[in-house]
């Protein structure tokens, strides 16, 4: 019992010892330095599919029991950084004390004999008292910076100089810093949260796309809620209590204190369309506060009520009213319907029943404009985006332009296509009509579409071909027929396998003739719709053109239906992002501190001198010497100018 | 006796700082307030109150500067003169670059920062020439080169702050916000902290060294100007159009600045510690300054260094909270900011606690210039995050 205390003492300050050791100290910091890198090259809080994708079912897992997913609230990550915390904090323990004791010691207790040990040392015989030398040395070192104590020593006086003194409270400051600035992240960091999972008190939703009404209670956090910080789309006009915290592959609904009401909001675009601010009117309305708080917040300019902050993070489309006018591409009549961007309707099309799914509406399409226009950029208009979805589910995703666009000197109604995501959109091109709309394309369509107007136009080109015309007619139908159901590239099936028996040269002529038959047919159709026309004989020709090339490419198109934006009203969304931070003024104290700190240390070294006065028969021996705890050739060079200063008045005596 | 004492007293006193000051200093003192005072007069009205306070606050530091470090004065006044030149050259006309013939081969922000280029690689060539021909009067010209390319290249800077206002008052802003203008910013710094610590340790040898970064560094502005147009000035993103930025960057600078001066200086420190070994009489051996003197400048630069560093990567974490929404986000670009703090944390505490020197230092300082690069460059290259402005 007895040895058994001491033993145990001893051990705890073998600890201390430890904990607060240097070779600890540096063996943590490289090690933080090192599990740092890892969270930045691993994105993190990516969904968990994109993961197994990247690393495969095994590695998934393997990252995933390291944390390596959300790294820097890892376990073991969390546990490096307390260490360190532990390890600082009792290195100021251990050393503050003695730091402040040395700030205040004058080292008086040295002698002539311990001083001739410094580096830095200089020696004079002088014809004065020392008495009489003190003060003007005195005033040398105060004149110089140097606080100054005198004390008798034998038959003559010590006098020791100090400057720098901070230098230690530099230490003090900046290391207290570090841990004051943990502390304070640890305040604003997620670890209760965390807690709570581990502890099943709360449950991470992972369904994507569910309104926040539907998530369940055990996926809410309480208003009450220290810390977070999370994000939140309000559209224009509408209020919010509750905000979403994006965790891992999923996330948390976060109730907050308030509500915020987002009055309007508003976007400037530089003239490469790019965003140049954006912008939202707030009212902030606390039961705790009364009257209603009214802000106007933008990016870097947020808005700070108590211990929350609410930022200008994004924009995106808040459900904007979509006026639609769809057409069959077989012909017959459009069809106007109403949509909000983000709504899913369904429609019996011919292929069978479709899904539209409006995705996104943008007012503004800056293109670089066409050399020669003068202007670098153009605005083509309003487009919106909506994929089409079959009963199999396979879906397209389209992009239409509101307005017609210019393309060498003739005006296209663009449409992108594309089936997925990463792909660009490859564009179709419908001419514009005499009246700049889409109609006549659509009666040209439906006329190709319907048998009976391709048997007139056949007919018309038989009748006026030569003579063996029956056969003609009846080729020409046919191309017209294969033209319709496959475009371009059926046609051109057609004639290849009417060719089959011909030999080389003559297949050339023979196919340029098949070409023009077709040619004709199509023109004959054309004629019998009687559009209303351009004068322009050339410019008709060329919508002609330009159709058939449509046409030709339809069956590429994939949808059956063409959606015209007859108008719209945009609506747009706020997001912005909410943090409840307690800690942060804690943080910012210690982000001052080890500033100031870290700059005390390294420009204000401690610097110490001494003067040894020792009289013997009236003259007196004046020994200089000094030391600095940093940068010794810094101080070598400032010793000599001192001690050549020293030199110039002392030898004039 | 009591009289001889006073004035005995007197004696041993020191004149006071302000009576030591030369006409020139009162007259770069008088110039760089009213240069001031003139901005404030003549944009006060479009500064928000934290551009102002910047402007006031860096005053005094640039006189203080030019009264501890002498030759700034010069440098400062002949980087004003021109650049004003050439706003003044410039009136309200962009186009004007293509007709006015100083504009066009001289004070233009591009013709500039094309001088800075070539200054530079010939101040390179001479500090080598100086250094293996042992001739200190190439280590002159070398010199001089050095401070006239860090002119130009600040002129560049100044120039395109200018012009970015006159592409559009909207398109405008401070030249600090993409990778070639922080290119063009690393240089200009780097070379002037070396001839800073040029005068400072009396040693040309050295500047061979300190100029292969900034070589390289020129290397990339080159091929990032030819192949990429890094050069086009574009609008900022909103994010970016905060006064911290102003203070964020430049305090970042001086830190690269700083790690990259330790670096070189390292390497020529191993080299001299094998010379001295191998072949005393070479000119590593001879030529270099004492080790002392180089590890002693090592460690000075990496003060200099994490102190800037720990500075800007606190304005960052502030600016972070006012753009991102929170003053930590542990993005990329921050988070490997703290890796070069944590690795450099490391490298002081060695050295000042296990009193460690000599080669393992140096080759530790070598090394974390990779890190450094890599927090300064891979980072916007490799990894994606918020900080993705100046990405490639
Ligand atoms: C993130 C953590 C830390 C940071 C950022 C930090 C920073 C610094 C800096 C910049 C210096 C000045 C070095 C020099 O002047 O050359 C310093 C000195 C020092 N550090 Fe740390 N330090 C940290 C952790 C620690 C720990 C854990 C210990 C305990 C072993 C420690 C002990 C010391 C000591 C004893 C000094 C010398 C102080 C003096 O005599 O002036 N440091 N530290």
């Amino acid at each position: 019992m007895s040895t058994a205390i001491p033993s145990a003492r001893r051990s705890a300050g073998a600890w201390i010892e430890f904990l607060g050791s240097m070779n600890l100290a540096i063996t943590l910091l490289a090690a933080l330095a090192v599990s740092s890198v890892v969270g930045t090259v691993l994105q993190q809080n990516q969904t968990y599919e994109s993961y197994i994708i990247k690393f495969g079912p095994f590695w998934f897992e393997v990252y995933k029991a390291l944390g390596l997913y959300d790294v820097y609230s890892a376990g073991w990550f969390v546990f490096v950084l307390g260490f360190l915390l532990v390890s600082t904090s009792l290195c100021v323990y251990r050393n503050a004390p003695g730091f402040v004791r040395e700030m205040r010691d004058f080292r008086l207790q040295h002698s002539a004999r311990s001083l001739r040990a410094c580096a830095q040392r200089a020696e004079w015989t002088v014809a004065a008292g020392a008495q009489a030398l003190s003060a003007p040395l005195e005033n040398y070192l105060r004149a110089r910076g140097f606080r100054v104590r005198i004390k008798p020593q034998g038959a003559g006086l010590l006098l020791a100089g100090m400057k720098g003194a901070v230098s230690r409270l530099g230490y003090i400051l900046a290391h207290v810093a570090v841990v004051v600035i943990c502390v304070g992240g640890l305040l604003d960091g997620n670890l209760p949260l965390k807690i709570k999972e581990w502890r099943g008190e709360v449950r991470l939703e992972t369904k994507p796309g569910i309104l926040i009404a539907d998530v369940p209670q055990e996926s809410r956090l309480p208003a009450s809620n220290r810390s977070y910080r999370g994000s939140v789309n309000i559209p224009e006009g509408m209020s919010t209590r509750d905000i979403i915290l994006r965790v891992r592959d999923g996330y948390f609904v976060q109730a907050l204190p308030f509500e915020i009401h987002v009055k309007d909001f508003r976007t400037e675009f530089y003239d490469n369309g790019q965003p140049k601010s954006f912008e939202s009117d707030l009212v902030l309305t606390d039961p705790e506060r009364g009257q209603p708080l009214e802000q106007t917040i933008s990016v870097n300019r947020p808005l700070f009520y108590k211990d929350f902050a609410i930022y200008q993070s994004s924009f995106k489309d808040g459900g904007s009213r979509l006026a639609l006018r769809a057409r069959l591409l077989g012909g017959g009549k459009a069809i106007s319907m109403e949509g909000v961007v983000g709504g899913r309707y369904t429609l019996n099309a011919p292929g069978g029943v479709l899904t539209l799914e409006l995705t996104d509406f943008r007012l503004h399409n800056v293109k670089s404009a066409p050399p020669g226009s003068g202007k670098k950029f153009v605005d083509i208009g309003p487009s919106f985006i909506f994929k089409l979805r079959n009963e199999k589910g396979e879906a397209l995703e389209f992009e239409n332009y509101m307005l017609p666009l210019e393309q060498e000197g003739r005006a296209f109604f663009l449409s992108g296509v594309r089936s997925n995501e990463n792909m660009p959109f490859s564009p179709f091109r419908i001419p514009a009509d005499a009246e700049g709309g889409v109609e006549g394309f659509m009666r040209f369509a439906g006329a190709l579409r319907d048998p009976a107007q391709r048997a007139k136009a056949a007919e018309h080109v038989a009748s006026a071909g030569p003579s063996g015309a029956r056969t003609l007619g009846e080729t020409a139908r046919e191309l017209l027929e294969r033209f319709a159901a496959g475009g371009f590239a059926a046609a051109r099936e057609y004639i290849r396998t009417k060719l089959a028996s011909l030999s080389g040269e003559q297949r050339e002529q023979v196919a340029r003739a098949y070409g023009a038959l077709l040619q004709d047919a199509l023109q004959a159709l054309y004629a019998n719709l009687d559009l209303a026309q351009v004068a322009d004989a050339e410019r008709r020709q060329q919508f002609f053109q330009d159709a058939v090339d449509a046409l030709g490419a339809l069956p590429e198109y994939g949808a059956p239906l063409y959606f015209e934006l007859a108008d719209f009203n945009q609506l747009q969304a706020s997001g912005l992002q909410v943090t409840r931070a307690p800690g942060k003024s804690i943080v910012y104290l210690g982000f001052g501190m080890i500033v100031i700190g870290v700059f005390m240390m390294f420009y204000l070294p401690q610097r110490r001198v001494w003067l040894v006065l020792s009289e013997e028969d009236g003259r007196t021996r004046v020994l200089f010497a000094g030391a600095s705890n940093r940068d010794p050739l810094g101080f070598a060079r400032e010793f000599e100018t001192l001690r050549d200063g020293l030199t110039e008045r002392l030898t004039k005596l | 006796m009591s009289a001889s004492q006073e004035t005995l007293i007197k004696d041993f006193g020191k004149p006071s700082f302000w009576s030591t000051l030369t006409p020139f200093d009162w007259l770069w003192a008088a110039l760089a307030a009213s240069g001031a005072a003139y901005v404030l007069y003549r944009y006060g009205a479009v500064m928000d109150g934290y551009e102002t306070g910047i402007l006031v606050g860096v005053t005094p530091l640039l006189i203080a500067t030019g009264w501890y470090w002498k030759p700034f004065r010069v440098f400062g006044l002949a980087v004003a003169a021109l650049s004003l030149s050439s706003v003044w050259l410039y009136g309200a006309q962009l186009a004007n670059a293509e007709t006015n013939f100083f504009l066009q081969y001289l004070l233009a922000s591009q013709s500039a920062v094309m001088w800075m280029s070539a200054l530079f690689i010939l101040a390179t060539l001479s500090y080598f020439i100086s250094l293996f021909a042992r001739s200190d009067y190439a280590g002159q010209i070398a010199t001089t080169l050095t401070w006239s390319a860090a002119a130009a290249g600040l002129i560049g800077l100044l120039v395109r702050w200018r012009e970015s206002y006159l592409i559009h008052p909207d398109v405008g802003h401070i030249p600090m916000s993409n990778l070639y203008e922080a290119f063009i910013l690393f240089m200009l710094i780097t070379a002037l902290l070396y001839l800073y610590y040029e005068r400072r340790y009396q040693t040309r040898a050295l500047g061979a060294f300190v100029m292969l970064v900034v070589s390289a560094a020129l290397a990339f502005l080159l091929w990032f100007t030819f192949d990429r147009a890094g050069h086009e000035i574009q609008p900022l993103v909103p994010a970016l159009k905060s006064y911290w930025m102003k203070i964020h960057v430049p305090a970042n600078f001086i830190g690269y600045g700083a790690f990259s001066l330790a670096a070189m200086v390292g390497i020529a420190y191993l080299l001299r510690e094998r010379a001295e070994r191998v072949n005393p009489q070479g000119v590593f051996a001879t030529r270099l300054p004492s080790l002392e003197i180089m590890d002693n400048l090592m460690y000075k630069a990496i003060t200099l260094g994490f102190g800037f560093f720990t500075l800007a990567t606190v304005l960052g974490a502030l600016w972070a909270a006012e753009a991102w929404g929170g003053y930590w986000s542990w993005d990329p670009k921050e988070t490997w900011a703290l890796i070069v703090l944590l690795n450099n944390a490391a490298w002081l505490h060695f050295r000042f606690t296990k009193g460690w020197r000599g080669a393992p230092m140096a080759w530790w300082a070598v090394g974390g210039l990779l890190v450094t690069t890599f927090a300064f460059m891979g980072v916007n290259l490799f990894l994606s995050g918020l900080h993705s402005y100046g990405s490639l």
